[in-house]
């Protein structure tokens, strides 16, 4: 049934540290792994070893460059006011483009502006939300949000294969499998996380157990005392473009400041003494240091 | 958003069907009985008490079931499991593409019910009883059935993309009367063409010129109407959303946020169905052939044949011609100006 249950009794979900993430593709090659193999039967390539190899994946690393200070103050004056208005890089094609209406100025942000430009990895899957348009737009009951875990899963046996579900993520979490005529997406390792064959530490999605520098997190998002939901407090986790209502449960947590002495915001500010209050001998201190 | 062949086929084409039946239904239900003439005597046939369609609304019909039915076979090539197809009609409660199947479905039912009325006609008193044919109010209600079933299904097609949030493009208040507005159209399009074509039957004089006058004249007032929801519709899509990838993963605050390295070496099923970008160059052009071909071609043609009726059924062709090209165009279009939100990871598009 694609209709959406009232709620979860548990939000089982992920937690994503972009502070920590290095972007090593780790997850998505664990996942693709253990998915190929998993219950929901394969995830075939077409083309495996040749030249034009494609295929589902659940996880997809992006790759971002975050522009620094430096870049943005450097060249013309014009330049720096531009770029800090909020603008996307420039590019050949148009060095400087026009300034967008809704672009955020950069004084409001919770975030220090690195000084250096910074690379920030950035895993995508599925957010298994509250209330996703992927499973209401499904016209065969193949898609589902389990009212037990709010896990969103696809019934490869009833999916018909008309791909409206993945036009309908804005995260693109689903992809359609030309080789099986299927639509395909994450399923929070459901074969893994209640698979009591294995140790209960492996009962955790194979992305999150393959994370090297742990950046990955799960649990019940939808307990305030869970080790996630306490992680997400304290680092300020968000979620992912939430006025599209689809109230997504998974979380990511921001980058922290850099540790970088000229970080913008945390760079100290330096404070003016008026020397005349001085005694002659600090004045001379302050004099010699000054040079 | 990738223009698939078969999705534009079944929009374009069922879309067309279902306008040329909306026109059948109403007729039924608004302008029946129109009586037609004896053949052979010319004068109105007594002996049998029954009225007939009038051969153009037989053809309509027959071309309306054609066009249904091949856009919705269409619509199954589009499909990764066609032979599942039937499982679609179970989710209308929360889903406009179960919803369109469904209605899509019914509509064949008031359709098949105008057939038997017509096949009874042939051979009054055989094949259906004569208390049904003479039934005026059961004509009138299968019309009408006809005509709702039609709107409905089209309603129910253009939600299935103006449900979808995150391609704006889509998620607009005019694809529905757009999509309403473009069936009428090629619907009387189709209709008007069909009447310039020979008949087999003999219409009163007077219906004669109320219908040589009618549809031409229809056909200028849909196409302007359709024009000027799609120029408006243009206008909306075109202001910049302003969303951008720094949005997208939700760190706006760090502004200039730019993709150094794909996730992958290939092109994926999101980029190849979601980044289409081949028709962006050349959208202003595209617009103005659809713009012409489609609306201004039929509307002048129309005007034309109103002025000088002896051009009537060349006009009536080659509005047809010019028209339907202009709405595959439209439909084309629709899909490839389209930007699916999930591009900004891609840092594909500023949006």
């Amino acid at each position: 049934m694609t209709s959406l249950p009232a709620a979860t009794t548990r939000k089982l979900g992920l937690v994503i540290d972009l502070d920590t993430c290095v972007g090593c593709h780790a997850c998505a090659v664990a996942c693709k792994e253990w998915n190929d193999g998993g219950s929901f039967g394969p995830l075939p390539d077409a083309d495996p070893y040749g030249k034009e190899p494609s295929g589902v994946w659940f996880n997809r690393v992006h790759s971002y460059e975050v522009a620094g200070i430096e870049n943005r103050e450097s060249g013309v004056g014009e330049k720096r006011e531009r770029l800090v208005s909020g603008l996307a890089f420039p590019t050949p094609d148009s060095p400087f483009p026009v300034p967008e209406p809704s672009a955020r100025p950069i004084p409001d942000s919770p975030f220090p502006i690195p000084a250096h430009a910074m690379s920030l990895h950035f895993p995508r899957s599925c957010l298994h939300c509250e209330t996703p348009a992927c499973v209401t737009v499904c016209p065969t009951g193949a898609s589902y949000k389990r009212a037990e875990d709010g896990i969103v899963l696809v019934d490869e046996d009833k999916c018909i294969g008309c791909q409206l579900c993945a036009w309908a993520c804005p995260y693109g979490a689903r992809e359609f499998s030309a080789q099986r005529g299927v639509m395909q997406k994450c399923t929070l390792c459901v074969d893994r996380i209640y698979n009591e064959t294995l140790d209960e530490a492996d009962r955790q999605p194979a992305c999150v157990m393959a994370c090297p520098t742990r950046a990955r997190h799960f649990g019940d998002l939808g307990d305030a005392q869970s080790d996630v939901s306490k992680l997400v407090a304290e680092r300020g986790g968000y979620a992912l473009m939430p006025e599209f209502g689809y109230q997504p449960v998974n979380r990511y947590l921001p980058p922290r400041p850099r540790r970088d002495a000229s970080c913008a915001q945390a760079q100290p500010a330096v404070e003016a003494i008026d020397t005349a209050q001085l005694s002659p001998l600090l004045r001379w201190v302050d004099r010699v240091l000054s040079r | 958003m990738r223009p698939t062949f078969s999705i534009i086929f079944f929009t374009v084409v069922s879309g067309a069907g279902y306008g040329l039946w909306l026109l059948v239904g109403l007729a039924h239900a608004l302008v029946w009985p129109g009586c037609m003439l004896d053949p052979a005597t010319g004068t109105v046939d007594v002996q049998v008490s029954v009225c007939r369609m009038p051969s153009t609304l037989t053809l309509a019909w027959a071309a309306g079931f054609l066009l249904v039915s091949a856009g919705l076979l269409s619509s199954l090539a589009h499909l990764g499991q066609p032979r599942r197809a039937w499982r679609a009609l179970s989710q209308w409660r929360s889903s406009w593409l179960s919803r369109e199947g469904i209605a899509a479905l019914l509509a064949y039912v008031p359709a098949t019910g105008l057939f038997l009325i017509w096949l009874g006609q042939q051979s009054p008193g055989h094949l259906v009883p004569a208390l049904i044919l003479e039934n005026e109010t059961l004509v009138r209600v299968t019309g009408a059935l006809l005509a709702a079933a039609s709107v409905v299904t089209v309603f129910c097609t253009a939600n299935i993309y103006a449900c979808l949030k995150p391609i704006r493009a889509w998620h607009n208040r005019l694809v529905v009367p757009a999509h309403l507005a473009f069936a009428a159209l090629s619907g009387m399009l189709l209709l008007w063409a069909l009447a310039a074509l020979p008949r087999w039957d003999l219409m009163p004089a007077a219906q004669e010129t109320v219908w040589s006058v009618l549809l031409p004249f229809a056909v200028i007032v849909l196409a302007v109407i359709s024009a000027a929801i799609k120029l408006a519709y243009w206008k909306q899509i075109d202001r910049p959303s302003g969303l951008r990838t720094a949005h997208a993963i939700g760190l706006d605050a760090l502004g200039n946020v730019r993709s150094f390295e794909q996730p992958h070496t290939q092109e994926n099923y999101l980029t190849h169905e979601m980044g289409f970008r081949i028709a962006r160059k050349h959208s202003r052009k595209l617009r103005m052939i659809c713009l012409l071909a489609g609306f201004a071609t039929p509307a002048i043609l129309a005007l034309l044949a109103l002025l000088l009726p002896a051009l009537g059924a060349f006009a009536a062709w080659l509005a047809l011609l010019a028209g339907m090209s202009g709405i595959f165009l439209e439909r084309w279009l629709f899909f490839a100006e389209a930007r699916h939100a999930v591009m900004l990871y891609y840092a594909a598009h500023g949006d």
